[in-house]
């Protein structure tokens, strides 16, 4: 079972990451990984964030998710996958984004989970602005994760 | 022929436009000559010139500057991506 959810409302994790495995018996693992809003900045500035806005492009978005799971499924034997992304206004300590994956075997999740984060970062429409002393400021794209999505070699597009 | 074109995040907000409906003349066969055509608009639309840091998607696919663009087509301006 595949689900993707873009919503405003936060998630809960420890019933995301149970569900994964719920009433089946073939599951050996269970990987996921959950990201937050953090106070410090991107660019390495010493200006606290106060808050961060995520726009996103809605139907795009959606289309992209499904299209990295689908790929992850692709490439590893899984048995579920579940990612949730927040957009709206978020303050530092709030969840953004929850992927969690479900496999017989712990390198699949491992590497499934990991993966997806990697394309989402570099494909799926969002955008961060943060709100700052100094006003806001949109979030600039990293080359960190340009690399990081390529480590895992040529994909179609 | 006539398209949807969007503009997401920074670039919605230089350009004061979030979304537009346009007729475009025969000339415009690819998104890199609907990119050329918004920024011979001048001013504020030069942020759609050839080599700034612009991404599209053309129904919601993103794609290079050498796709088609068709008659109905939805088409999208953003910055590079920062979800996650």
């Amino acid at each position: 079972m595949n689900t993707i959810s873009v919503q405003e409302a936060d998630f809960d994790v420890g019933a995301e990451i149970e569900a994964l495995s719920a009433g089946r018996a073939d599951v050996g693992a269970v990987a996921s990984f959950v990201g937050l809003v953090r106070a410090d900045t991107l660019a390495g500035e010493d200006d606290d964030v106060s808050a961060m806005t995520l726009e996103h492009y809605p139907g795009m978005t959606e289309k992209s998710l499904e299209a990295i799971v689908a790929e992850a499924d692709g490439r590893w034997s899984l048995l579920g996958t579940r990612v949730i992304h927040r957009f709206g206004r978020l303050v530092p300590g709030e969840r953004i984004v929850f992927v969690g994956v479900a496999s017989s075997h712990r390198g699949d999740a491992f590497a499934a989970c990991e993966f997806i984060m990697d394309y989402l970062k570099t494909r799926a429409p969002f955008w961060k602005k943060e709100d700052t002393p100094a006003g806001g400021r949109w979030v600039d794209a990293r080359e960190a994760d340009d690399s990081a999505a390529a480590r895992w070699g040529r994909t179609p597009d | 022929m006539s398209i949807k074109v969007l503009y997401f995040a920074s670039l919605r907000e230089t350009l004061g436009y979030s979304h537009e409906t346009l007729t475009l003349p025969a000339s415009i066969a690819t998104l890199g000559d609907l990119r050329g055509h918004l920024a011979r608009r001048g001013g504020v639309w030069e942020a759609l010139e050839e080599g700034r840091n612009v991404r599209a998607a053309i129904n919601q696919n993103m794609v290079g500057p050498e796709a088609a663009v068709a008659d109905r087509d939805e088409v999208a301006f953003f910055p590079p991506v920062t979800g996650g």
